[in-house]
């Protein structure tokens, strides 16, 4: 799994490359969270998932509690590039309530 | 098409989880799925390795038993660990619901699985859970 950042106009964007699951969310977890509370000069994040050849439930869990952690700091998580599958249990788990798809 | 089937035993780490769905991928290509009952199946199988993983042996790491059918157009899968079990399997099925909820867990491990396949059975007997899964294969038209 590959996690790269980059802001432009004061946002966020992360693309995530990879396979997101039991295995690398560890990994994944640590890697965000450090980018979350070093980058400076955004307001809102964009997950780019164009670039998630596989996520499964596990994928909902990590990008929950990133969620919780920038609610506290009132900066907003958007999705966009969802595969099918990702979009699919995004939409089951109600994900997208609190982190809104964009296109 | 004559009946398949393979078995494979493997420890029940989070790393074995790419290995298991793709092992998985592999078998049923003779079936000719597309690549949405693909990825269908690969998630499904991912879930229920993670369940063993973070659910069926709290002190020691265990082993799972993954056992894959083919008959014709349909694929049954069969999950199969030794370890602790699920007291309520009711429960453990209702969406969302997690034993773990500090872990950051989404709870929707078995929906997902009931979703993506066409029949999921869970079945707790003391000695460990096997999770049987089967989905068709939409038979395609030659030369499309």
């Amino acid at each position: 799994m590959q996690i790269k950042s980059r802001i432009v106009n004061k946002t966020l964007y992360i693309l995530l490359s990879g396979e997101l699951d039991e295995y690398t969310a560890p990994n994944v977890r640590k890697t965000l969270d450090t980018m979350l509370e070093t980058e400076k000069g955004f307001i809102q994040i964009v997950l780019d998932l164009s670039e998630l050849t596989f996520m499964d439930s596990t994928g909902v869990g990590v990008l929950i509690g990133r969620y919780k952690k920038m609610r506290e700091k009132n900066k907003p998580i958007f999705i966009t590039n969802p595969s099918r599958n990702a979009e699919r249990i995004f939409k089951m788990s109600g994900l997208y309530e609190i982190m809104p798809k964009i296109v | 098409m004559k009946k398949n089937s393979m078995e494979i035993k493997f420890k029940a780490l989070a790393e074995n989880e790419p290995f298991a769905r793709n092992v998985v991928a592999g078998f049923i290509l003779p079936l000719n799925p597309s690549l949405n009952e693909l990825d269908d199946i690969k998630t499904a199988v991912s879930e229920a390795i993670t369940n063993v993983v973070v659910h069926a042996y709290p002190q020691n790491t265990g082993y799972v038993t993954m056992k894959v059918t083919t008959q014709d157009n349909y694929v049954t899968i069969s999950i199969v660990d030794n370890g602790i079990g699920i007291q309520d399997i009711e429960r453990a099925l209702t969406p969302f619901y997690t034993s773990k909820p500090n872990e950051e867990r989404s709870g929707m491990g078995f929906t997902v699985m009931e979703s993506f396949m066409d029949k999921l059975e869970v079945i707790s007997n003391g000695s460990g859970v096997t999770v049987k899964m089967g989905k068709a294969i939409e038979k395609k038209v030659a030369g499309l």
